[in-house]
Formats: C-alpha cells, structure tokens, sequence
C-alpha cells in the first residue's frame, strides 16, 4: 500500500516516498480546483467532522472545501473556547464524534498531543489540522507542493528539494508549522536553516537535522526560500520581544534584507501576516517570488488528497481494503 | 493493636546498618529486643522461619502525597510522611493532628506541615504548633518558595524547632508552566520545556540560606549532574544538607515521555540520559541519601489528558522496593546502604525510633524475597490508581511479610 497509515497525525510518522505520494495524488485536486466545476462524488455519503478545539479562520475553510469539493457531508464543530480544554471533555467529545459514525474526523487543539490521544480512541481516520506546538501536516504538505510547482514553473524541479537552502525564520519555539516544515523539508532533502531569537528558539533543535541562527542576514546568505512565521501579538509585548518595532529591526523581512538571499530567492507565509512586522508589504505582493497566496490554493488540494488517501479503505477501493 | 507474645525470626539474613548478618531477630512488645547470629527464640515464643530470606526494616517512605494503604503494605512501607499538598492542605495543627492519627495502627502516617499557609509561599503556617500536633517536619510543598526572604525566615524557624524542611528544587521563574525538560525530545513533542539548570539554581540558593539559618536542608527529589554536584559539595563542607530521589528519575530518562505518555509526566519533569547517569553516580557515592516513592496515584480525570494538560505524578509505593533492589544487583549500592536509603535516612530525618534493625526500636520489620520474579501489572495493582511508568516491566524482589510494631499485618 502506497499510504499505510489510518491516521494523519504528523509529518515526523512519515517516510519520504509517502510524502511524495501525498504530493503527487494533490496534483489531480490541483488541475479539478483549476476548473469552473470544482465537484466530484468521490467521497458522497461520508461525513466528515472538523472539530476544532481552537479558533481558525482559514484551516478550517480549507479542510471544509476540501471536503465539499469531494462531495463529502461536513459538519463543523467549533468547540474553540478555553473550557471545553480540561478533563474527560476531550476524550468524551471523541467518543461522541465516533458514536456519531464520523468517516474521517479532522483536529484542532491547543495541546501537543491531543490529536493522537484521540485518534487511539476512534474508529475512524484523524486527521491533525494543529496540535499546540506540536505538528501541523496539511500545512508543511501543502507548503512542499507550492514550492514544486513555483520550481517547476522556473524549470528548476526535481523529485526532491536535495540542494535547496530554505530559511525558516520566526518564532520556532511556540510553531508547529516550523516544526512539521522541518520535518518535511528534511526528509526532502533540503537544507533547513531556523533563524529566531534566543527566546524563541527551541534547545536542541539542531538534533531535527537544521542550522540555527540568531542573526537573520547571516541565515538569508545564499538561501533560494524565506519562510517567515506569524508571530502573535502577546509574544511582543516585553516577553519575548521587546516591542514589535524591533522585531521588525531584527527579523522583519524587508525588501533590503531579502536581497541578502539569492536573487530569485521565494518568500513564503503561512498567514495571517503581520505586515510591517515579520513581513513588509512589499515583499509579501513581489510578483513572481511571493508565493503566500499560493500556498492558500494548495492547502485544498493537499487536504483532498488527504482525505481521499485516508478514506480509501473505508470505501473499499480495490487494493485498500483492510 | 498491641503485639500479644513475643516472636524470633529464624534462619533470616538480617539487614543491619552494619551489613547483613546471618541468625535471628526477637521482638516483643513492639519493640527488637535482639538482633544477631546467637539469638534463639525463647519459650512461649511464637516462631517463624524466614528459610534464609531477608529480614530487613519497614521502609520509611519520605514524601509521598497520598495514604494509600493497600499500596503501602504491598511495598513493605511501614511508615509514610505525608506531603502537606492535601485538599485543604496541611497548614493547620488541626490536620495535621487529624492526619498524624490516620493510619494507626498497621501504617504509622508522620505529616509535613505545610510551610506557609495554603502553601502559596508567602505567609509562615503555624509551624509550632504543628509540630506539636505531630508533625515530624516542614514541606515546601510540589512549588518551590520563590521569595528568598521568606525562605530565610522559614529555616530561620525551622532551625530554632529542630525541624527538617523539606523543599522542592525548580527556580519558579524558569520553569514557569513547563512540563518537560528542554532539549531534543521536548523540542520534538513541542512541549513547554524549562533548563535543567532551574534545578541547580534553586539548590544553590536554598543551600546558600540553610547555611545562614543553620537549618537541615532536605531536598525531597534532586535529578540533575549540576544539583547533585552542589549536595555533594555542600556535604563535603559539613552543612546538614542531605537529598533524595524516586525510582523514575534513576531509571528513566525524558525519552519515556515520547508518544505523550501522561505516566512518565512528573516534577520535576524526566530528565536526559547523562543526568539519569549522574543520580546513579550519586547514589552510589552516598550522595543521595533517600529514596522514596514519591508515591501520587491519579485516575485518568487527571492522565487520560493531553501531556501538558495532565497532572504530574506516579503511584510508586509498590514498586519502590523492586527498583532500588535492581540497583542492588546492578552493584551501584550493597543492601545496608539500599535501606539505609529505603528506612534508616529518612526516619533519623524524620527523628522517629525505627528505620533500622536495631535494638530498643519500634518492631517495623519486612520479610523479603529479594529475588522473586514478577511483573509490573498496572491493571492488578493495590494502590488507588494505576498510574506507573513501570507498566509491564519485570521485576525482582517481593514482601512476603510485614509487622508493625511487632504485630504481622
């Protein structure tokens, strides 16, 4: 079986040649998403829950037209308030979500781990859409695809990014996606390099396969991506980061500083930005090396092929069956 | 309950202080009236043949957070000192003199009072009185005392009622919310992580005050290379310094915590590889003088949660026995020592007449096979909930008999 896992739970549980499985069966949602009938059945009669246990705007729309594009049933459950973290409640809502005969249930959560705990708990495929700062899959996915196909389109593409230099740069500590992106990255191929503060930078992250930096100039010397991260506002205010002014001084992605990368170098974010902080207007619209609005239109077709990949046995497609 | 008629344990290899002495043990009335390779039992004696096991005293277990007989009993404890982390917690005369009584007859429970009121580290408890009610020494509680002044004012007092105090080692600023300790694996799960350091830097501060105060020092868990060196340093320097550790630290490291299992989440948290090395160096070089269960049963409302989101703690009073006997095989210390650490330490700390094989002290004594095989079942344990990191491991080492105060339980 090209896929043999029932669950999606983190990066850091696949192989290479299953990543890019995953990468090449988004290419299919990539072309049908392209059309001006974005349908198919392929999925009708599933339900899909989407139970997110923490707010999201955009993850959230993702998996729930990714869903509806496959012609699945999507109930959304927004259970994203602080009392709904404690006790039995987690597991409880699981257990409901089984009763309930979901087909694949997807989870957001803002603890490390909770997408596993409940994924031992269920019948059915999980999918993680977030765990704390654990790992975030579908967007280290979906990142991998924007950057083969902006590679392709250059007539630079490979099967893998072996050679690439990418910088991720911003709060590592508190960042799931860096961490489900270095994973990726990594077992692609690529040179990882992670530039944060001190603060925001995790101990003994080196051992995950990355080069660490403090100083962003050094990290952009000779890098083909810059990947910068969302840093939330709290983490500014005096304890993390003096001020965001002067995060902007040290880590904001400007037009000057991105010159210290390659000339074609290709700036990515995971959004929402914080223009004028980590990222400057005018590098997040460069036309032609800013793929940030890209990376919106392959999160479907990732989180398509994610859940045709994970709900095949379940339907009986010959040669997935248990 | 009151001992009826005396008895001589024959035909035992008897754990004293001084080594392991071949011969028989009599008690009566509670109390070891002989010990040694000349005595026999007398005439109305009840008799019983230990067939060459161990005869050794009841373990003293220092620091554990709740009573929790059957699990007590099953691991030989004889005698437990009550962490003053209770609901509501031990910071009154009344609860304590409650909790002083509590276990009598069969499990002698001795309390720690509460270092300050609702032991939020800030306001003195009624330490005396405490005392008075029962109280055999002070506690920090699960939190380190954060403000020096009012840890300087509490060995002050302490020192003045010739009473331990007992702390808790993790620089609060440091650790903050952590659940884990910094480094590859905590980086990995993306678990808030604190450095190891915060250990070192609460040691040294409190050692730095005990010494000002001229109090006795004890610090309940010491986990890392740096805080075990400042005990060994501050001992050499002849302070009343003196530590302790549970079996988790010794034999796991934080790779235990991978797959964000909830029973190896502890404080402080798992430690690397190199410090487990460090805390078996340490035991073996004297270093640590206690080692206690740290004993904390907890239900899945409290474990069947996301890592960061469950509550520290292991139910260990069953298997504190078997893992410190491990050591015994693994030649890190011999048997005298092991129960010096398992009975004699703690009781001296605790200034209670038992812990050792000796003449004139309380009849607290475990018959043990140090050799039979079992398995670590967390489904069939005694203990109120099921919480070990030892789930299905092997072990070695069972109680075949307990007595306390001369009478067999």
């Amino acid at each position: 079986m090209a896929f043999p896992h029932r669950d999606l739970t983190g990066i850091g549980r696949l192989a290479r040649h299953e990543i890019l499985y995953l990468l090449h069966e988004a290419e299919q949602w990539v072309e049908l998403n392209r059309q001006s009938t974005k349908h198919t059945d392929l999925l009708s009669g599933l339900t899909i829950i989407n139970a997110f246990f923490e707010n999201s705007t955009r993850t959230l729309l993702s998996f729930e037209i990714a869903g509806k594009r496959l012609g699945a049933d999507v109930v959304n459950m927004h259970a994203a308030t602080s009392s709904v973290k404690k006790g039995e409640t987690l597991i409880d809502t699981a257990i409901t979500l089984n009763a309930m005969r979901a087909d694949a249930i997807v989870i957001r959560h803002a603890s490390s781990g909770a997408t596993g705990l409940i994924a031992d708990k269920v019948d059915c495929p999980v999918l993680n859409a977030g765990d704390g700062q654990h790992e975030h899959p579908t967007q280290a996915l979906l990142d991998a695809l924007t950057l083969r196909h902006a590679l392709d389109e250059r007539g630079e593409g490979a099967e893998d990014f072996t050679g690439l230099n990418v910088v991720i740069c911003g709060d590592i500590l508190h960042s799931r996606v860096a961490r489900s992106n270095i994973l990726c990255l990594t077992a692609l191929g690529a040179n990882v390099r992670v530039c944060a503060p001190p603060a925001l930078m995790p101990a003994g992250v080196e051992a995950m396969g990355v080069s660490a930096f403090h100083n962003f100039d050094a990290a952009l010397e000779g890098a083909d991506v810059v990947m910068m991260l969302r840093l939330q506002s709290e983490r500014m205010s005096g304890q993390f980061i003096p001020s965001p002014r002067e995060y902007r001084h040290l880590y904001g992605l400007t037009a000057e500083r991105l010159a210290l990368a390659r000339p074609d170098a290709l700036v990515m974010h995971p959004g929402p930005m914080n223009r004028g902080v980590e990222i400057d207007s005018e590098v997040a619209d460069l036309a032609g090396r800013s793929l940030i609005t890209r990376q919106v239109e392959m999160g479907v077709a990732i989180r398509m092929a994610c859940l045709d990949i994970l709900t095949r046995e379940a339907r009986g497609v010959e040669g997935w069956a248990a | 309950m009151k001992q009826a008629r005396p008895f001589t344990i024959t035909n035992a290899r008897v754990v004293t202080p001084a080594g392991i002495v071949a011969g028989a043990l009599r008690c009566a009335e509670g109390i070891i009236i002989a010990v040694g390779p000349d005595v026999a039992p007398q005439d109305g004696d009840e008799v019983i043949d230990a067939r060459g096991k161990l005869v050794a005293p009841g373990l003293v277990d220092l620091g554990v957070f709740a009573v929790d007989k059957p699990a007590f009993h099953f691991g030989g404890i004889t005698r437990a000192a009550l962490m003053p982390d209770q609901s509501p917690p031990l910071d009154l005369p009344s609860r304590v003199g409650f909790i002083a009584k509590s276990g009598k007859p069969d499990l002698w429970v001795h309390p720690l009072a509460a270092a300050t009121r609702a032991l939020e580290g800030s306001e003195l408890a009624e330490l005396a009185l405490m005392q008075q009610a029962g109280a055999r020494g002070i506690a920090t509680g699960r939190r380190w005392i954060a403000d020096s002044g009012v840890m300087l004012r509490l060995l002050q007092y302490a020192a003045m009622l010739d009473l331990v105090v007992v702390a808790h080692a993790e620089d609060a600023g440091l650790a903050g919310d952590a659940v884990a300790t910094a480094g590859e694996i905590a980086t990995r799960a993306g678990l808030p992580a604190a450095p190891a350091e915060a250990e070192a830097l609460a040691i040294a501060r409190d050692i730095a005050l005990a010494e000002l105060a001229g109090a006795k020092l004890h610090l309940r868990q010491v986990t890392t290379a740096a805080g075990l060196d400042l005990v060994r340093a501050a001992k050499a320097r002849g302070l009343p310094v003196t530590c302790g550790i549970t079996p988790a630290h010794f034999m796991l490291s934080d790779l235990a915590t991978v797959d964000y299992r909830t029973f190896a989440r502890l404080s402080p948290p798992l430690r690397c590889e190199a410090d487990r090395q460090a805390a078996l160096a340490a035991i073996a070089d004297g270093t640590v003088d206690v080692i206690a269960s740290g004993h904390d049963p907890r239900g899945p409302e409290d474990k069947r949660l996301p890592f960061a989101d469950a509550l520290p703690g292991m139910a260990g009073a069953e298997t504190l026995l078997a893992m410190v006997l491990t050591l015994v095989r693994d030649g890190v210390l011999d048997l005298s020592r092991a129960f010096d650490c398992l009975a004699r330490n703690p009781a001296r700390l605790l200034g209670v007449p038992a812990g050792e094989l000796s003449e004139g002290l309380e009849a607290d004594i475990a018959l043990i096979d140090p050799d039979a095989p079992w398995i670590i079942d967390r489904r069939r344990m005694e203990a109120t909930a099921d919480n070990t990191p030892f789930d299905r491991q092997g072990a070695q080492g069972r109680v075949l008999g307990l007595w306390k105060g001369g009478v067999r339980l």
